[in-house]
């Protein structure tokens, strides 16, 4: 049985990085987004190496280590080193305002959790607490990318999801291939980097709308 | 080593599909020469394709904890590396003149090749995994290999679409493993933990055990994650830019295998979900997303100027008619869109080898600057036109049969939709021979380069999808039956 304070302790890492997930919402300086996202892959890695503790997993140890290396250092030096070159260190476009946003993202958490809470009774004190707080930090990933207009920034969301679906695999006690499955993701978010540095993609498009990016490709009659 | 495989030829072949394209992908990766390369891929692509069929001729392999061979995939399997092999001829000629005309170089060639293999291998690998985790990285796999091939002009249109394809796709893939982790939750009580519970053949038989309100979240996310893949309207926005602005062969292979692939994704859930009585029923679901699909496709298909984009909303909304019938399930239902899948793929592909070959030849993808096909490349212009005609859905092609088994079975239980379907079917069909009647008819201008291309992978794919509609082989049509039984 796991102690009241393994508990305590997996759910203040787990609760942990929904608040970092709602400080990325609100930064509004590429430098500042980028620090933060650090903050938020060192939190999942140490959220993950507490699981793998309280769990006796040691291979839960390998995806610690390879969130905190790879996402919480090299991965946001090459985002410090890709705002500069790109010369976007300006302030961040969102596309509605940041309290609109919060007030959003508020909205997302509460339905998670009400979502999560009743369904996943069953799998155990653990497991339930870790889903609601992962499918925040999903849900909260999602409001991040559509909410930006920044390739950058909407990158940085899709690595908080990421970061969610991590937590979620771990507290998913006992589950096989969770380590392949976070190198796979690894690959993933290093292509993403390598291929905003590469193709100098600075803006998203401006908006969703089909309509106006077919004015681009002269499908416009 | 070689004893068991001799005396176990199933898994021989079974072992075949996933080695063959893994390992011709690393040769590719290596040959230097354009034509070697070409036809080495050619080649690795029929070897795929004997050893699915040699996969169906021997005893198949017990279901090991990550590799499963039963009639779902079967079908699959063989669809996949049929267009895999057709695709690979049609590419070879169409490679050689993007190298010509210097819309690719030596390095990318190259990388072209060895990725068709790596996205066949990923494909491959999808179709025949036995273990949900297995499956989404090999999804993924594909995912990215495609992206890769998306932009491999490195236009500014072309990188922009790799980018929206790669985030869309992202975030799909991202639901598609929380939904994996809430299978597995839901598993894991029922069947314990470890492998067992993330494989398909124990996952099926247990299901009537699972927690229903788990199952039901769990097919909501792994319906938007995979579904995005499907290019399910509204989770389509990708699909048109990414089939545009590729290389051809990839748009054939996209539209043709890859949304088969994710869609195989969906209906293996979803016959988890069907097993579990206290759970919701997935039908409604995949009926309301496919019949928005199928509807607003119809409607998009009349503003395309771009003969890539009209053949790309063309698959959306076969993919919409697909869904739909597997959402309405019974035998007949299940048996039509399998065959209409099938079907699709064939045709689809060969549209595709054709609007390669016409781009290539007129040098421009406007429809506005393409007239008069039938008179300056008839075997093109006709091809073209029959391949419009299978799609839109006229008989005596394949399709025909299959979108009026669809609408029938429908009409008996659920008339309202049954005319919803056929409306927007008729919509989508006056699109097209609108269209066709421009490009194919009236005084040819702008420029007419000849066509060197081969017609055999074209000829044969729309040859089958004619034989389709005129008369099925009897055992092809158990076969199906029995697979349709299966799913409902």
């Amino acid at each position: 049985m796991i102690s009241s304070f393994a508990l305590d302790l997996a759910h203040l890492f787990a609760g942990g990085l929904v608040l970092v997930s709602f400080m990325l919402l609100y930064q509004d300086r590429m430098t500042g987004l980028i620090n933060t996202f650090a903050l938020h892959a060192l939190v999942v890695s140490l959220s993950v190496a507490w699981q793998a503790h309280i769990q006796a997993a040691p291979h839960l140890y390998i995806t610690a280590a390879i969130a905190l290396l790879v996402k919480a250092m090299v991965i946001p030096l090459a985002l410090h080193r890709i705002v500069v070159r790109l010369g976007i260190h300006r302030t961040i476009e969102p596309v509605v305002g940041i309290g609109l946003t919060m007030l959003a993202g508020i909205g997302l958490v509460a339905l998670s959790i009400m979502v999560m809470l009743p369904i996943a009774a069953q799998a155990g004190t653990l497991a339930r607490e870790d889903l609601a707080f992962a499918l925040s930090v999903i849900l909260l990933g999602l409001l991040m990318m559509v909410s930006r207009r920044n390739a950058v920034s909407q990158v940085v969301g899709f690595m908080s999801i990421e970061n969610g679906l991590i937590l979620a695999a771990t507290g998913a006690k006992g589950m096989p291939l969770v380590v392949e499955i976070s190198v796979a993701f690894s690959i993933l978010v290093a292509l993403i980097v390598i291929g905003i540095f590469l193709f100098r993609i600075r803006e998203r498009f401006e908006t969703v709308d089909i309509h106006l990016l077919h004015e681009h490709r002269g499908e416009q009659p | 080593m070689s004893g068991f495989l001799v005396a176990h030829p199933g898994f021989a072949a079974l072992a075949a599909i996933l080695c063959i394209p893994a390992l011709a992908a690393a040769v590719l990766a290596l040959v230097r020469d354009d034509r070697a390369g070409a036809w080495l891929n050619v080649l690795a692509s029929f070897l795929t394709l004997a050893s699915a069929l040699l996969l169906l001729a021997f005893e198949r392999p017990q279901p090991g904890p990550f590799l499963i061979v039963d009639d779902l995939n079967a079908v699959f399997i063989v669809i996949s590396t049929l267009v895999g092999f057709t695709t690979s001829v049609f590419s070879a000629s169409y490679i050689a003149h993007e190298l010509e005309t210097g819309r690719l170089t030596h390095a990318y060639l190259r990388f072209y090749h060895a990725m068709y293999q790596v996205l066949m291998f990923g494909m491959n690998l999808a179709l025949l995994s036995n273990n949900i985790g297995l499956m989404w990285v090999a999804v993924e796999l594909a995912t990215l290999t495609t992206v890769l091939m998306v932009g491999i002009y490195r236009t500014p249109a072309a990188l922009e679409a790799a980018w929206k394809y790669f985030l869309l796709g992202s975030v799909g893939i991202a639901l598609a493993l929380f939904g994996t982790i809430l299978v597995y939750l839901a598993a894991r009580a029922a069947v314990g933990e470890g492998l067992d519970a993330m494989a398909w053949n124990v996952l099926v038989q247990n299901a009537a055990a699972f927690d229903p309100a788990f199952l039901n979240l769990a097919f909501v996310f792994l319906l938007l994650g995979y579904g995005t893949k499907v290019g399910l309207v509204p989770l389509h926005a990708w699909l048109p830019d990414a089939h545009a602005e590729g290389p051809t062969p990839i748009s054939a292979v996209l539209s043709g295998l890859l949304l088969n692939v994710a869609l195989f994704a969906v209906l293996r859930f979803k016959s988890i979900l069907s097993a579990n009585p206290a759970a919701l029923a997935p039908g409604p679901l995949m009926v309301t997303l496919g019949l928005v699909s199928v509807v607003f496709a119809a409607l998009m298909l009349y503003r395309r100027q771009d003969i890539k984009r009209l053949f790309a909303y063309s698959s959306i909304e076969h993919m919409g008619v697909v869904t739909f019938a597997f959402g309405m399930g019974g035998p007949l239902a299940n048996f039509a869109g399998l065959l209409h899948m099938a079907l699709h793929s064939l045709t689809k592909s060969a549209i595709f080898f054709c609007v390669g070959q016409i781009a290539q030849a007129k040098g421009t993808q406007r429809m506005a600057d393409i007239r008069g096909l039938t008179l300056s490349h008839p075997a093109l212009g006709w091809s073209l036109g029959l391949g419009v005609v299978a799609i839109a859905g006229l008989p005596p092609m394949g399709l025909f049969m299959t979108e009026f088994l669809i609408i029938t079975s429908t009409f008996a239980r659920a008339p309202a939709l049954a005319i919803i379907l056929g409306l927007a079917l008729l919509v989508g069909l006056g699109a097209l021979l609108l269209r066709l009647n421009g490009l194919a008819f009236g005084e040819p201008d702008g420029r007419n380069d000849p066509v060197k291309a081969s017609f055999l992978p074209l000829g044969l794919h729309l040859g089958l999808v004619l034989a389709a509609g005129v008369w099925l082989p009897p055992a092809l049509v158990a076969w199906f039956q029995y697979v349709a039984t299966l799913l409902s």
